[in-house]
């Protein structure tokens, strides 16, 4: 029997439906590999019963011919999204053993359509983090690994400190990694600055964060509103666009999400893109871009202007200025939405002599020091006397980045390719101890889209001179995901799919 | 305008003069509507602890708000009944701070774009006078839920069910002068908003708080230093505060000392306000646009439908009151300040003359209704059966004071009033015949009286009583005087 975990999303549904394989046998495969695989720490909960239970059920749809359009198909499902039952974290120790009596919009819409959960994956606390490594539960190792060491080396210092292993990057670095590692045959992410995106490229994977407003934030544990947007990594552009269309959806109970028909995503994988016209920013082309980075991009314009596509230089000027307007609007949204995390309800709660007391012990308790620095950093940014310098002129600069786009998208330009990073993946334990600046960079080129609204998608391209994934993103029309896929259906074709080394981590 | 100049009615006697206090008030007062502002759990008071709390209320992670749009009707039409400028665009804030009761760790509310913006309240005196008080804002933000601090010796309980109920936040402008128009300004903005039906006025229940800023000052000076007096829930403790709190201040400055702005709460039981926070200890709330909801916005046309479907307000009701049924001023602020009441009034008024249906009403019922700490809701005399009785005594059927009686036997009885005149015989006597005879058999016993009479007119009620006692009461009193009169040989 071939090993089921090796199919694309596309090819186990396609076999499902021909009875070729069935859906509790594809979820058997996967509950083994995660078995073997959990020294990567991709999940933080395993639900293999749930997991069964949901294939069964599916096989019997599919023996009547009531499939959905996801009918037993295995996916992991990021901690930051609530399953009713089932112990949901944002892999904060704050939360506990929190189990919500509720279940998200999203992942009722995968269920609706027939896919089968495996657990919960492993992120950045709260989803604060562009490694993974601010997690309670550790950190996620990749399972690209250093293509010089040896077998032995690996697996010595996956049992050890894991030091010089890769990240998955974050704070979707479960969702990355297990996907990479064929853990699952697709995973839930959520994107606030590039939590979809960056994990994709560190792995290889694909990743679209949709425009804002398309997937419910119902039921997913906030970070900062007006930012969160869920979004799926798969392995091909098919199988994201496929997820997408189940995740995707108005929902009454989210005023931010839009009332407008999901579009069959899956059609518009392999539609020709001859005729349109690819924007390419020149701001995105930021002191210190490393060459590999940079020939990267150039490949990528090339395979888009063989394929037919218009390539434009486009300026997008308030570019330099999103990554620190970023950097207020996104924790002063968070210093209020974790205001909720305070003992008395739920999740942890340290006794104190007063009720203050409790409060001070239990968050000091309760949030790792990457989210104590962004509630801190809120809070200031929100105080009386510092309000209007920084909130107010961050949503001043939002604005402009808005209509950076904006115009850009008037002049007839349908999509614009840029860098997804501006590096591959790092080490664990290598970055941001020092300067949490230097982690932050990493959201350099993705962090403009969720400022603006935009849909982007993030695919791998190519491997960087230390063989490791390299990633492009392509920007789309508010609600326009459609070209993106079919303009990254492109670079796919051309640039091939890139996978991790055999597995050396069972 | 009207309290541009210091009436010196109003002035407070100090030990080195006269000050003028100045009341500016902000009224919490909750949105009636089934659903909360956010969330879809009741709004009924009295339930379970924590039986009407949805997950959204209790702040469970990844829930958001969705606006009840009823609550954004309720608070344009309280707007439009405070005749003041509704905003098609206003905006969600959060108000950031922590406290148990406070699932979120934030209070959604309105802080610069609010939903209702300038308006004026005009307000009844006892004099009779009028002031207009300006209306600053009013916006729409989320109730708190409730601490309970006696349900365990050593913690304290939290009930959820208040949580995210709608409130109105009405603020005044610093138009009041008196203890007496605080009070008069709640009451009369209570009686708005019952007959916009957008808040119950109910103070026991928690549905009307105020927040009291009161400051003293010179005649003619300048503002001075407000204090502000949380959460007073009467209108009897409003006036208390209000009057407690100037005297304070003005204590303090003719010592010598000058006045704190802080955050005070009046006791009523010991009749003083005591500091609860100051200036200093004043929260930093963080307020920034809720990011999880969108700009509230609606047409012109929304706001026209809901005009077009106002009812009758208290002022135009009054004006109409005396204009249609010629009532004196006092009488028709009485009947309007309650909209059942005013109903009422109609009802028995209707094709009747209004003065003695006012009468009746105001004096007898209200009266009789007053004394069994009853109302016009629970009057066991209904408009129906008070409209006949005044139908009885224009007819001539009944006197006046067998009225009363009938009134008496209608509240405490019941029955059609028509009926008990018949059964009973209250039926007052009108066939002159009868009358007549028993004038001539009263004459006939007291010659030498009837004699006196003829120079002395007053000595008629004698007789008129005389005649009534022999028709056992039910003789047309004006009747019989004017019979005794033309055999007296009076005029």
């Amino acid at each position: 029997m071939t090993d089921l975990t090796q199919l694309t999303l596309a090819e186990a549904r396609d076999a499902l439906r021909s009875k070729s394989i069935s859906a509790s046998e594809l979820t058997k495969a996967h509950l083994a590999a995660m078995e073997q695989a959990r020294a990567l720490n991709a999940y933080v909960l395993e639900t293999p019963d749930q997991a069964l239970a949901m294939a069964a059920a599916s096989d019997e749809k599919l023996a009547k011919g009531e499939a959905g359009p996801l009918e037993g198909i295995p996916l992991g499902i990021k901690d930051l999204y609530a399953t009713q039952g089932v112990r949901t974290t944002a892999c904060s120790n704050i939360l506990g053993d929190f189990t919500p009596q509720y279940e998200s919009t999203v992942t009722s819409q995968l269920w609706r359509d027939g896919a089968v959960m495996l657990g919960k994956l492993n992120n950045d606390e709260f989803a604060m983090g562009s490694s993974n490594e601010s997690s309670s539960f550790g950190p996620v190792v990749s399972p690209w690994a250093p293509p010089e060491w040896s077998q032995d080396k690996l697996a010595s210092a996956l049992k050890g400190d894991k030091k010089g292993l890769l990240v998955p990057g974050g704070s979707s670095g479960g969702s990355s990694a297990a996907v990479a590692a064929h853990l699952c045959l697709g995973a839930t992410a959520t994107d606030t600055g590039g939590s979809i995106r960056q994990p994709a490229a560190f792995t290889g994977t694909v990743g679209i964060k949709p425009t804002y407003g398309r997937c419910s934030r119902w039921g997913i544990v906030a970070f900062a509103s007006s930012l969160d947007q869920a979004g799926p990594i798969a392995r091909t552009v098919r199988d994201s666009a496929i997820m997408l269309r189940s995740m995707a959806g108005h929902d009454a109970k989210d005023t931010t999400s839009v009332d407008r028909a999901v579009p069959d995503y899956e059609a518009a994988v392999g539609r020709s893109i001859k005729g349109m016209k690819i924007g390419i920013p020149k701001e995105y082309r930021v002191d210190g871009l490393s060459a590999e980075i940079d020939q990267l991009w150039l490949k990528g314009v090339q395979w888009l202007r063989d394929a037919g596509a218009e390539i434009v230089d486009v300026s997008l000027p308030h570019t330099k200025y999103a990554l620190p307007a970023y950097y207020i609007v996104a924790p002063a949204e968070a210093s209020s939405n974790l205001a909720r995390y305070d003992g008395v309800r739920y999740g942890l709660r340290v006794p104190g002599k007063d009720i203050a007391d409790m409060y001070e012990k239990t968050r000091a308790a309760g949030f790792g020091s990457e989210v104590r620095r962004r509630i801190m950093i809120g809070t200031y940014v929100l105080s009386a006397g510092y309000y209007d310098a920084y909130y107010v002129r961050a949503q001043k600069i939002r604005t402009l980045i808005r209509q950076d786009f904006e115009n850009v998208y008037h002049a007839g330009v349908d999509a614009i390719l840029t860098p997804a990073t501006p590096s591959p993946a790092f080490g664990i334990g290598e970055m941001g101890a020092s300067d949490p600046v230097e982690m932050y960079l990493n959201d350099i080129f993705t962090v403009t889209v969720n400022m603006a609204g935009l849909p982007g998608l993030a695919l791998p391209a190519g491997l960087s001179a230390g063989g490791l994934p390299l990633g492009l993103q392509l920007i789309g029309r508010p609600f326009d995901e459609e070209s993106l896929f079919s303009i990254a259906e492109v670079i796919e074709q051309a640039a091939g799919h890139f996978k991790p080394q055999q597995v050396w981590w069972s | 305008m009207m309290n541009a100049t210091v009436d010196p009615k109003k002035l407070i006697k100090g030990a080195t003069g006269d000050w003028e206090v100045v009341i500016g008030m902000e009224i919490h007062a909750q949105v009636t509507s089934k659903s909360k502002l956010f969330s879809g759990a009741s709004t009924d008071f009295g339930g379970d602890q924590n039986s009407h709390v949805s997950l959204v209320d209790a702040a469970m992670p990844g829930m958001l708000p969705v606006i009840n749009e009823e609550c954004v009707r309720q608070a344009v039409r309280t707007g439009l009944g405070l005749e003041a400028e509704i905003h098609l665009r206003s905006v969600f804030d959060r108000k950031n701070y922590f406290y148990p009761d406070l699932p979120q760790g934030y209070q959604i509310s309105q802080y610069k774009y609010p939903i209702v913006g300038e308006g004026k309240v005009i307000v009844d005196l006892v004099d009779g006078s009028q002031i207009t008080v300006g209306i600053e804002r009013l916006h729409l933000e989320q109730d708190a839920g409730k601490s309970l601090h006696d349900q365990h010796p050593t913690m304290s309980y939290v009930d959820l069910n208040r949580s995210g109920v709608a409130l109105m936040e009405i603020v005044s402008k610093p138009d009041l002068r008196s203890a007496e128009e605080a009070r008069a300004y709640v009451t009369k903005l209570r009686t708005i908003m019952r007959y916009l039906g957008t808040c119950d006025g109910n103070m026991d229940e928690g549905s009307l708080r105020a927040d009291v800023n009161v400051s003293v000052r010179r005649p003619g000076e300048p503002l001075g230093t407000r204090c502000e007096i949380k959460n007073v829930n009467s209108i009897r403790f409003i006036g208390q505060a209000v009057d407690t709190e100037a005297r304070r201040q003005i204590a303090i400055i003719e010592d010598g000392g000058t006045i704190d702005q802080e955050t005070r709460l009046f006791d009523p039981a010991k009749g003083e306000t005591r500091s609860m926070r100051s200036k200093e200890e004043a929260h930093d709330y963080r307020y920034f646009p809720d990011p999880d909801l969108l700009p509230l916005e609606f047409d012109q046309a929304f706001v026209d439908e809901l005009k077009s479907h106002l009812p009758e307000l208290p002022d135009a009701k009054k004006a109409r009151f005396m204009a249609d049924y010629s009532l004196p001023a006092y009488d028709a602020g009485v009947l309007v300040a309650e909209r059942v009441q005013a109903d009422y009034f109609e009802a028995v008024a209707k094709g009747r003359d209004g003065k003695t249906a006012a009468n009746w009403v105001i004096n007898e019922l209200f009266g009789r209704l007053n004394k069994e700490g009853k109302d016009v809701t629970t009057s066991p005399v209904s408009a129906d059966q008070l409209g006949a009785i005044v139908d009885l005594i224009s007819n001539g059927t009944i006197s006046g004071k067998m009225a009363k009686d009938l009134f008496e036997i209608v509240f405490t009885e019941g029955g059609d009033p028509l009926q008990i005149v018949e059964q009973r015989g209250m039926k007052q006597v009108t066939d002159t015949g009868a009358i007549e005879a028993a004038v001539d058999a009263v004459l006939a016993a007291n010659p030498d009286k009837a004699e006196q009479a003829k120079t002395k007119p007053g000595m008629l009620g004698w007789f008129v009583g005389q005649v009534m006692k022999e028709t056992g009461g039910k003789a047309n009193p004006q009747s019989v005087s004017d019979l005794l009169k033309a055999k007296i040989g009076l005029e």
